[in-house]
């Protein structure tokens, strides 16, 4: 039995099984995790039936069923265990909660009635509920279910034209008024207290004070016409009957969509669902974060790792160069090495507070005190923002990309740069020409683990500018176009801030494993370009041109 | 006049001495070759004659190495220019990780010449002085890691000649290569003996024996016997020459 045993050891079969089932197990994690985020993520925008459910006590309630569990009596007989639901009853401002718990005993009747009415709101939440009248400047123009939904189906696209009208005005038109006018009066400011020439400094004043009149004139005008479009909007309201007897009147324009769930095709549903998805990628947040879409988050996400990239990519490698070609190797040499690799295991929160107390307050602070004096006390550079978090970032995975580049460096054949000394090119020639290109696979492999690292950080983005909700992107049509000096947000954040920080978690769930999703999703595909660059590049080193 | 003037060379590698006191003349447009057991220090002297050894750490060479009259060890000196004037074959066929045009137009290239119809000529009449101009002249821009072996070293050898240097060290060029690509390459130092001034350092006697026209043979770090390769291979002066050539040691 002991030589068998002993024989069985030595032959290396255990360890086979060993290094086998360690392997089966990470990738059962991996599986289970991205399982599991998208089992959660992928239901949510599929639209359910609604349920109508009565109570023994009278009580009705319509809503979507969301998940059914035993309730936990530990001394009861597992036979005699009653079961409870919970569902979605949505009227938020009817009736507070979004969600109720229903004891599966206490349901007497459950219908699905043809007529229930979805309607996804701006604020506020989905309403649920059977659609009654729907009126013009206070009158009724339609009346009973068929007659008040065709009107409403009328008009509905109308308002919401009106509204993106409005949108534009506000965002775009309103807000380049703004941003002209914030110039104009900081050009006022630098003026008053830079301009030592009083006859132009005159001169200028009356020119942009002249400006801001314009402008003044221009935003009234605008403002005027938002009146007209909002006063358009407010003439169609519709009044909802929601389980539970209660009343709801409002605004035709409030709605984003309304559906009849209980009606809906196969196809129909799935419209739906895709052109939620989209909605869910394309558009902006709303109800704090907790519907909507991601877009804002998304561009920041992938603009900071880029710019991360850009930083890190050029200063690693030129660290990397002279660490391994140039430096005299010794002591010296190998306790910054050390040092070097000790600095990625530097927890991340450590870098963001030196982000934030050297990018943001030292280098920040000295580009306002030099350039945007007029702006200050207001900080423009200052502050968080796209640019400091990104260096904090490139920081904290600048080791990545040294160790990488250095390894890759280290394994260029002495041969090569022998053979391109000896045909009299100097070092830096032979770097140039021979080294780093060789070494270009293995410097892409660095950053494609920075970027990797960089995506998933959240912690020290919270100090160094992320926020839960960015009013503009750091790209747009304001010249210089990049304004890394704004704040932003990011997929990580979101998702801390969605899933932890919203009033409304139980609403807010299937949005955490949404950008979960999302983010997982971005990552691999930044990082699926890098490797497919990389596979190129190494092919090409090693049979095609170069 | 030689070539290259070798006098009292000596070299140590941190304290230890690796060359002693090493006289030889190097003639010109002949082909000089070192041969002697392994660690006997012919790679070594030969990387002093395009002081490829200063890459090494720790290594100081004292002595005089004259080319064409010029001082070769002078600290002061430009080894870009040096290494210019002195090409190298190694050991190990080493291609560059580019086209093969690439390859042949990197010296010509360092040396700054830029116009696309002179670098074609050079890369045409280099690779036709290393006998390799048919075999590829249809793929000059493929990869030339994609060659075999023996073309590797006869690229090289293309890559070497392309800058036209006066000196060209061979390094062990047939040790890795299999007989008829190594046969090339002998026929080939033939031909190019008659531009070239050629250092060759070889393991293989009969090889030695075959294009050389001078021989060194060294033995730990010294030189125990130079002289016309006729006369090294049949009468040796020496007794430790004799044993070696005869396959008595080493």
């Amino acid at each position: 039995m002991n030589v068998s045993f002993g024989k069985f050891w030595k032959s290396g079969d255990p360890f086979i099984w060993m290094t086998g089932g360690a392997l089966a197990l990470s990738l059962i994690m991996i599986i289970s995790l991205i399982v599991i985020v998208a089992a959660n993520a992928l239901g949510y925008y599929w639209p359910d039936r609604l349920v109508q459910v009565t109570l023994k006590d009278g009580t009705e309630l319509l809503g979507q069923r969301i998940v059914s569990e035993p309730i936990p009596t530990p001394d009861t007989p597992a036979a005699t265990v009653q079961s409870r639901t919970e569902f979605q009853v949505a009227n938020r401002d009817l009736y507070g909660a979004d969600f109720r718990w229903v004891n599966d005993a206490d349901i007497t009747a459950r219908s699905f009635p043809a007529e229930a009415l979805l309607f996804e709101r701006w604020e506020w939440g989905p309403l649920f509920g059977f659609l009654t009248t729907v009126t013009q400047d206070g009158k009724v123009i339609a009346e009973g279910f068929a007659r008040a939904w065709d009107k409403f189906q009328e008009i509905h696209p109308r308002t919401q034209e009106t509204l993106e009208r409005i949108h534009r005005i506000e965002r775009k038109e309103i807000g380049d008024i703004n941003y002209a006018l914030e110039h104009a009066r900081l050009g006022l400011k630098r003026i008053q207290t830079e301009e030592r020439d009083p006859a132009r400094a005159a001169k200028y004043v009356t020119a942009l004070e002249q400006e801001i009149a314009t402008l003044q004139h221009r935003y009234a005008e605008k403002a005027a016409e938002l009146k007209t479009l909002y006063d358009e909007n407010a003439r169609y309201r519709f009044l909802v009957r929601a389980a539970g007897g209660k009343e709801k009147e409002l605004p035709v324009a409030a709605v984003v969509r309304a559906f009849l769930p209980n009606q809906l095709s196969w196809w129909g549903r799935f419209k739906l669902y895709v052109t939620r998805l989209v909605e869910f990628v394309w558009d902006d947040p709303r109800e704090s974060n907790t519907e909507g879409g991601v877009f804002p988050a998304i561009f920041g996400t992938v603009i900071m790792v880029l710019i991360m990239s850009m930083m890190v990519v050029p200063f690693g490698v030129i660290a990397a160069l002279y660490l391994r070609e140039y430096a005299k190797q010794g002591p010296m040499v190998r306790a910054v090495r050390i040092a070097v690799n000790n600095l990625a295991g530097v927890p991340s929160i450590v870098f963001g507070v030196f982000g934030l107390g050297f990018f943001v307050y030292v280098l920040g602070g000295g580009i306002d005190r030099l350039f945007y004096p007029e702006a200050l006390p207001t900080p423009t550079y200052g502050t968080g923002g796209m640019l400091w978090a990104s260096l904090t970032l490139a920081l904290l995975t600048v080791p990545v990309v040294i160790v990488a580049t250095e390894e890759s460096l280290s394994s260029i054949p002495r041969e090569w740069r022998e053979g391109s000394l000896a045909l009299g090119a100097t070092k830096w020639e032979t770097i140039r020409k021979i080294v780093l290109p060789g070494a270009l696979p293995g410097i892409l492999t660095g950053m494609i683990l920075a970027m990797a690292r960089g995506a998933g950080e959240v912690a020290p983005l919270m100090i160094t500018g992320v926020v839960k909700l960015a009013p503009t992107l750091p790209l747009d049509a304001h010249a210089p176009f990049f304004h890394l000096e704004r704040k932003f947000m990011h997929l990580g954040f979101h998702i801390y801030d969605v899933g932890f920080q919203s009033p409304n978690v139980e609403a807010a769930k299937p949005m955490v494993f949404m950008t979960t999703m999302l983010l997982i999703g971005i990552i691999l595909l930044l990082n699926l370009t890098a490797i497919i660059v990389r596979n190129r590049l190494r092919n090409r080193l090693r049979f095609g041109t170069f | 006049m030689p070539e290259v003037e070798i006098r009292q060379v000596c070299l140590f590698y941190g304290s230890k001495q690796a060359l002693f006191d090493i006289d030889l003349d190097i003639g010109r447009r002949e082909v000089t070759a070192f041969i002697g057991p392994s660690g006997c220090g012919k790679s070594t002297l030969l990387r002093c004659m395009n002081r490829l050894n200063d890459l090494v750490d720790n290594v100081r060479v004292t002595g005089s190495i004259r080319l064409s009259g010029g001082e070769v060890l002078d600290p002061t000196l430009d080894v870009t220019d040096l290494r210019k004037r002195v090409g190298m074959v190694f050991q190990k066929p080493n291609p560059f990780p580019k086209t093969i045009y690439e390859n042949v137009a990197y010296g010509p290239r360092i040396l700054g010449i830029k116009q696309k119809a002179r670098l074609d000529e050079i890369v045409e009449r280099s690779l036709h002085s290393a006998a390799i101009w048919e075999e590829v002249k249809d793929r000059l821009h493929d990869n030339a890691l994609a060659l075999s072996g023996g073309q590797h070293q006869r690229l090289c050898i293309a890559r070497t000649i392309a800058v036209e240097p006066e000196v060209v060290l061979m390094d062990e060029p047939c040790s890795a290569l299999d007989p008829i690509a190594t046969t090339k390459i002998e026929e080939l130092i033939h031909e190019l003996k008659q531009q070239y001034t050629i250092v060759i350092v070889t393991h293989n006697m009969q090889q030695a024996a075959r294009v050389s026209d001078h021989t060194a043979f060294m033995y730990l770090g010294r030189l125990v016997e130079f002289g016309k390769t006729d006369k090294l291979f049949t009468t040796p002066e020496k007794q430790e020459t004799e044993d070696y050539i005869t396959g008595r040691f080493g």
